[in-house]
C-alpha cells in the first residue's frame, strides 16, 4: 500500500509552481520532502492532500485515485497537519482536538483526546485555552488532533497517512525529538508517514525515504544514505554542503547526540 | 448507579456540560420573557390572571381577549421568532467568516432588505391598483424579503468561482455593494415625503409594533425551517474555525456548509428584517455573551443563541413600550442603547483572550 504521485504540475496564478513532480512514499515508511524555501515542498504536499488542484498528474492514495474520494471517506484514511493554524475563536485544546473527530462516526471518545494529549507530551492541557498556549504548545495541539482523526496506523481499509508540513519547526530540540519518534512510530507500526522537513540532521535520523526538490523539480528521490550527499545538498541549497564533517573547533550541537528514548521523558 | 454516574470522569476542556445546563437555564427565562411580555402593555391585562381565569373555567372578558389574541400573542411569536432569527444567524456568520465581529449584514442582507423596503414605501404609491389591492399593506415586507435574496445572491454569485466560494471576496464585495445599494436608496428617499419619510425612520430602526398574523404566517415557517436547520451546521462551523483547508482535511464538505450558511442566514435574517426592521446588535452581543459564558463550540451556541437571542428581544420589546408610555420607540433604539455599552464593555473585560 502506497501513495504514488505521478507527472504532478501545479500553476498559482501565473506562476508554475511543480513541474511534473514525481513520488513514491510507501507505507510503514516515513517518507520526508526536504529542499530549499520556494522549491515547492508545501505546495507538494497541498497537491497530496487535495488543497490544491493539480492541472495535471495523478495521485492515488492506498490504490486509490484521491481524486474520486469524498472528504468524510479520505478523512478517515489519512489527517493533515498544516505548518501553522490560526484559530479565530477561543477553544479549549480539548474542544480542537475533537473537532479531528469529525469524521468517525462516535466522536465522543473521550478517552482518544486524553491519550492524544499525552502521546504529544501534553497531559493534563486539555482544559487550556489554545491561544494562551505558547507557539510550540499549539503545533502539538494540532497534532494531537491529527492523531485522533487517524488514530491505528492500520485501520479496516489499510494503512493510515499523516501528512505534516513542518511538524517540528516550532519545537524545542527535545520536542523536535520527540515529534519525529512518533511520527517514526507511526511508521513502524504500518502507517504512512509523508513530512515535509527543515531540518537535514532530522531527516537523516528519522526518514526511510527522501525527496530533495528545487524549483519545483525533484533532484533525487531514495534512501538518505543516497539523497543526502555533498553533490546533492550541495546543488539544491546552493551553497557548499558537506556531510559527516565535523567543524575543527568551537560549540556544536546535534540532535543526534540526544539520548535515544527522549519521548518517554517527556 | 447514581454513584458511578456522578464520578465518571469529565474530559478537562470539554465545555458541553456548561452549554447543556445553560441551555435547560435559557429555556426557562425564555418562558419567564414569555409571559412577562404578554402581560405587558397598555391595558392591564395579566397573562397569568387570564390563564388561572381559564384553568378554572371562567369565560375572560372580550375585550381582554382582543387584546391578547390579536395584538399580544402575535407580538410575542414575532419578538420570539425574530430574536432567535438574528441571533442564530449573527452566530453563524460569525463562525463562516471566523471573525467574532461579523454579522449578517456583511451578505448584503440588510442593504438589499432597506432598499426594498424603501422603493417599497416611496414608490408603492405608482403601482397599478390592481396590484396595489392584491400586495396592500404586505408590500413592504414583501418587498424587503425579495431585496435580501436578490442582494445575498448576487453577492454569492460574485463570490463563488469553480464552485468555491471565497470569504474574503465575498467580504469586500459585501461592502462595495452595500455602498451602492445605500446610495440607491439615499436616491429614493430623496424624493420621498414627509409621510414617507416618518414611516422609513421607523422601519429602519425597527420595531414589533406591526406584528400581525399575517406577518407570522409569511415568516414564520421560513424563519422557523432555518433555525431547525442550523444545528446541522454545528460540526461544519466548529471545523471552519480551524480554517478552510484543514476543515476539508477533518472529512467535511467545506463548499456545503459554506452555502447552506449563507442560505440559512439569508433566509432567516431576510424573514425577520421584512417583519420587524431592521434591528442591530441582537446577532452581535448574544453570540459573543454566550461564547464567553460556555465557549465557542456550536453545538449549543446555535441553540442557545436561538434561546437567548429571543429572550433579548422580548425584554427590548417591553422596554421600548414602557419607557415612553403610551407611544413607543423603536426597538432597534434600544438594542443599540443597551447593546453598544454593554459590547464595549464586554470587549474591554476580556481584551486578552480576545487579542490572544
Amino acid at each position: 500500500m502506497s501513495l504514488i504521485a505521478r507527472d504532478i504540475r501545479l500553476k498559482l496564478g501565473r506562476s508554475q509552481i511543480l513541474h511534473g513532480l514525481d513520488l513514491t512514499a510507501q507505507a510503514g515508511r516515513l517518507t520526508a520532502i526536504i529542499g530549499p524555501n520556494g522549491s515547492g515542498k508545501t505546495s507538494l504536499l497541498r497537491a497530496l492532500t487535495r488543497e490544491y488542484l493539480p492541472d495535471s498528474g495523478s495521485i492515488t492514495l492506498n490504490g486509490r485515485d484521491i481524486a474520486g474520494l469524498r472528504p468524510e471517506v479520505l478523512a478517515t484514511t489519512r489527517a493533515v497537519l498544516p505548518q501553522h493554524t490560526v484559530l479565530s475563536f477561543p477553544f479549549t485544546a480539548a474542544e480542537i482536538i475533537r473537532i479531528g473527530l469529525t469524521a468517525q462516526v462516535d466522536s465522543g471518545r473521550d478517552r482518544l483526546i486524553e491519550a492524544a494529549l499525552a502521546k504529544v507530551g501534553l497531559p493534563g492541557y486539555g482544559g487550556r485555552l489554545y491561544q494562551e498556549l505558547s507557539g510550540g504548545e499549539q503545533q502539538r495541539v494540532q497534532l494531537a488532533r491529527v492523531l485522533v482523526q487517524v488514530w491505528h496506523p492500520v485501520g479496516r481499509g489499510g494503512p493510515c497517512w499523516l501528512f505534516l508540513d513542518e511538524p517540528v519547526s516550532s519545537l524545542d530540540i527535545a520536542h523536535q525529538i520527540s515529534v519525529m519518534e512518533l511520527a517514526a512510530d507511526y511508521a513502524r507500526q504500518g502507517g504512512g508517514v509523508v513530512a515535509v522537513m527543515h531540518d537535514l540532521n532530522l531527516t537523516a535520523m528519522f526518514a526511510d525515504h527522501v525527496l530533495l526538490m528545487r524549483d519545483g523539480r525533484s533532484l533525487a528521490e531514495g534512501p538518505p544514505a543516497e539523497v543526502l550527499t555533498d553533490n546533492l545538498l550541495s546543488t539544491a541549497y546552493g551553497c557548499r554542503l558537506r556531510v559527516n564533517h565535523t567543524p575543527p573547533g568551537g560549540v556544536w550541537i546535534l540532535p543526534q547526540a540526544v539520548a535515544v528514548g527522549m519521548a518517554e521523558r517527556v | 448507579m447514581a454513584m458511578l454516574e456522578a464520578t465518571r470522569v469529565r474530559l478537562a476542556g470539554d465545555r458541553s456540560h456548561i452549554g447543556r445546563r445553560l441551555a435547560a437555564l435559557l429555556f426557562l427565562l425564555l418562558v419567564v420573557m414569555s409571559l412577562l411580555s404578554l402581560g405587558h402593555g397598555a391595558s392591564g391585562v395579566s397573562a397569568t390572571q387570564m390563564l388561572l381565569d381559564w384553568l378554572a373555567g371562567r369565560e375572560p372578558a372580550q375585550v381582554d381577549r382582543i387584546i391578547m389574541y390579536s395584538i399580544r400573542l402575535p407580538r410575542l411569536l414575532t419578538g420570539l421568532l425574530v430574536g432567535a432569527a438574528l441571533a442564530v444567524s449573527g452566530a453563524m456568520m460569525q463562525g463562516l467568516f471566523r471573525n467574532p465581529l461579523a454579522d449578517p449584514g456583511l451578505l448584503g442582507v440588510s442593504a438589499g432588505a432597506s432598499l426594498g423596503a424603501i422603493s417599497a414605501i416611496v414608490l408603492g404609491g405608482a403601482l397599478p391598483p390592481a396590484i396595489a389591492v392584491l400586495t396592500g399593506w404586505h408590500l413592504v415586507p414583501i418587498a424587503a424579503f425579495a431585496g435580501s435574496w436578490v442582494a445575498m445572491f448576487t453577492l454569492y454569485g460574485i463570490a463563488t468561482r469553480q464552485g468555491r466560494t471565497s470569504v474574503a471576496t465575498m467580504l469586500l464585495a459585501g461592502i462595495a455593494m452595500s455602498a451602492m445599494i445605500a446610495a440607491l436608496s439615499g436616491l429614493i428617499i430623496y424624493r420621498a415625503d414627509d409621510q414617507q419619510l416618518r414611516d422609513l425612520t421607523f422601519w429602519s430602526l425597527g420595531s414589533l409594533a406591526g406584528a400581525s398574523w399575517t406577518k407570522i404566517a409569511v415568516a414564520g415557517p421560513v424563519i422557523a425551517l432555518a433555525l431547525a436547520l442550523s444545528p446541522l451546521l454545528a460540526r461544519g462551523l466548529n471545523g471552519l474555525a480551524l480554517g478552510e483547508a484543514a476543515a476539508a482535511h477533518v472529512g467535511l464538505h467545506v463548499q456545503r456548509v459554506k452555502t447552506a450558511a449563507i442560505l440559512i442566514t439569508a433566509a432567516a435574517t431576510g424573514a425577520s428584517v421584512a417583519i420587524a426592521g431592521a434591528i442591530g446588535f441582537v446577532g452581535i452581543v448574544v453570540p459573543h455573551l454566550l461564547r464567553l459564558i460556555s465557549g465557542p463550540d456550536h453545538r449549543w451556541l446555535l441553540v442557545n443563541s436561538a434561546l437567548l437571542g429571543a429572550s433579548t428581544l422580548l425584554a427590548a420589546d417591553m422596554v421600548s413600550r414602557t419607557i415612553v408610555a403610551p407611544a413607543e420607540l423603536p426597538i432597534g433604539i434600544i438594542t443599540a442603547l443597551i447593546g453598544g455599552p454593554f459590547f464595549l464593555w464586554v470587549l474591554l473585560s476580556n481584551r486578552r483572550v480576545l487579542d490572544a
